[in-house]
């Protein structure tokens, strides 16, 4: 099996990785870059822990082969933050009580922090689209949806 | 040892630089190679493995495969790689195709619709796709590109069987290509599925009308349906029946019926046959009723 060079950038740092055919870009970001809050449900597109930014797009990285992201710009979780402060959903999470296990939270905050970039004031049915493939087996849904509401409405007034 | 979950088996990963050199590849290696757009297909059902295949081909950065193009008197052509979120976002298609838009939108989940094509979604013929009923009622037909060079594949005769198309080694579908669709036309997809959203669907129904002065009834409908049938199905009868006969309650339901006998589902996990027959019975109903009451103008 053919081995392949790959740069891309990861959380605005560029990384040069050898990468045979068959990985995907959720063990590249795991077992060789050790970036270990992305997480590995299904492995099959199903439930969302994986989810990390292409090129500013959620995918499932469970289903994107790593040779498949030459040249790409990538976010994980880790990337939201930026200069020890925590991104706007971030806090919005922690504040409505949106987190318990945490095993769906990375994925989580990626379809979100992705939902507020091409929409800044989503409404209620908009987010709960957004998050669709996103399961969350113990917080559920109601205050996570609220969590979305705050982070928008937050972003907002710092944008004033 | 069983590992909850395995890798990707081995493959090598081919990533041809134009079609011609693609379509060359995929010929001289029959049974070995598949070409792939998303993956978001492929992967999972080589993981399970059910498909064992020595190459995938990257066919997704090929030649304008990423175009949505609209003529006002052409119609439309969405190329091979056009992602399903920008197929539900594009303004072009939401105003003229707003049933391709619709039926995207039932696809899973935002994040795999980031990877998912439409064409992918016809090449993969499962009977579920939920694109496929409005790619048939709206008349799409394929670019395909072969060893031979480009020819055209109409959807009418596309699928074979589960997973099975007219599609030979050397071929990759280009784009799809749509006629207008027809003046005053008005068209639904009703998915069921045992949540609101991310399954597949128990069955699909598509239904598509507009008025005809050529038609007996002054209209005509087109029907598909999935996941009743070893391929998308087209029930013949049921559109003779609206073409032919007045359009009135009872022959709706007569076409309704219609449509229902032309099923032959499967029981799996998702539903009974029984109970996917008697659903496409009731759609299709529900579904003509409002078409009609649209292209109609409620007489």
């Amino acid at each position: 099996m053919a081995n392949h060079r790959i740069r891309l950038r990861i959380n605005g740092n560029l990384e040069e990785v050898e990468a045979p055919s068959n990985m995907t870009l959720l063990q590249l970001l795991r077992d060789k870059l050790a970036l270990m809050g992305t997480k590995n449900g299904c492995s099959a597109g199903e439930c969302g822990a994986c989810t990390v930014m292409m090129n500013g797009e959620p995918v499932n990285s469970c289903l994107v082969l790593a040779v498949e992201c030459e040249g790409s710009e990538i976010i994980t979780v880790e990337g939201l933050a930026q200069d020890g402060r925590l991104d706007q959903v971030q806090k919005a999470l922690i504040e409505t009580g949106g987190v318990q296990c945490g095993f769906c939270t990375p994925g989580m905050l990626i379809s979100i922090r992705a939902l507020l970039d091409r929409n800044p004031n989503p409404g209620e049915t908009e987010i709960r689209d957004a998050i669709v493939g996103n399961l969350c087996r113990c917080t559920g849904y109601l205050r996570v949806i609220q969590a979305v509401h705050e982070a928008s409405k937050q972003q907002t007034i710092g944008l004033v | 040892m069983i590992t909850a979950h395995p890798g990707l088996p081995e493959f090598d990963y081919i990533w041809p630089e134009s079609l011609i050199e693609a379509s060359k590849f995929l010929a001289d290696h029959p049974g070995e190679a598949i070409p792939f757009m998303g993956g978001t297909d492929i992967f999972v059902r080589m993981r399970d493995g059910f498909i064992k295949s020595k190459y995938l081909v990257d066919v997704k950065c090929l030649e304008e495969s990423d175009r949505i193009t609209f003529d006002p008197e052409a119609g439309l052509s969405l190329g091979a790689a056009v992602n399903m979120n920008r197929v539900i976002a594009s303004p072009e298609i939401q105003q003229v195709y707003p049933l391709l838009s619709e039926a995207a939108h039932t696809v899973a989940s935002y994040q795999l619709r980031t990877r998912a094509t439409v064409v992918g979604n016809l090449c993969n013929a499962s009977p579920a796709g939920d694109t496929t009923g409005a790619c048939v009622v709206l008349d799409g037909t394929l670019l395909v590109h072969g060893v031979d060079g480009f020819r055209t594949e109409s959807l009418k005769t596309f699928f074979l069987g589960p997973g099975k198309t007219r599609l030979k080694p050397g071929d990759i579908v280009r784009a799809i290509q749509f006629p207008l669709p027809p003046p005053g036309y008005s068209a639904r997809y009703y998915k069921l599925g045992r949540n609101a959203s991310g399954d597949l669907a128990i069955v699909g129904v598509t239904v598509l009308g507009f008025p005809d002065d050529s038609a007996p009834s002054g209209y005509r409908f087109r029907i598909a349906l999935a996941s009743v049938a070893p391929v998308p199905l087209v029930p013949l009868e049921a559109e003779k029946i609206l073409t032919n006969e007045p359009i009135t309650p009872e022959n709706i339901t007569k076409a309704a019926r219609a449509a229902m006998d032309a099923c032959n589902p499967i029981s799996d996990v998702r539903g009974s046959a029984r109970y996917r027959k008697l659903m496409v019975r009731n759609l299709t109903e529900k579904l003509i009723r409002e078409v009609w009451q649209k292209i109609g103008n409620g007489r």
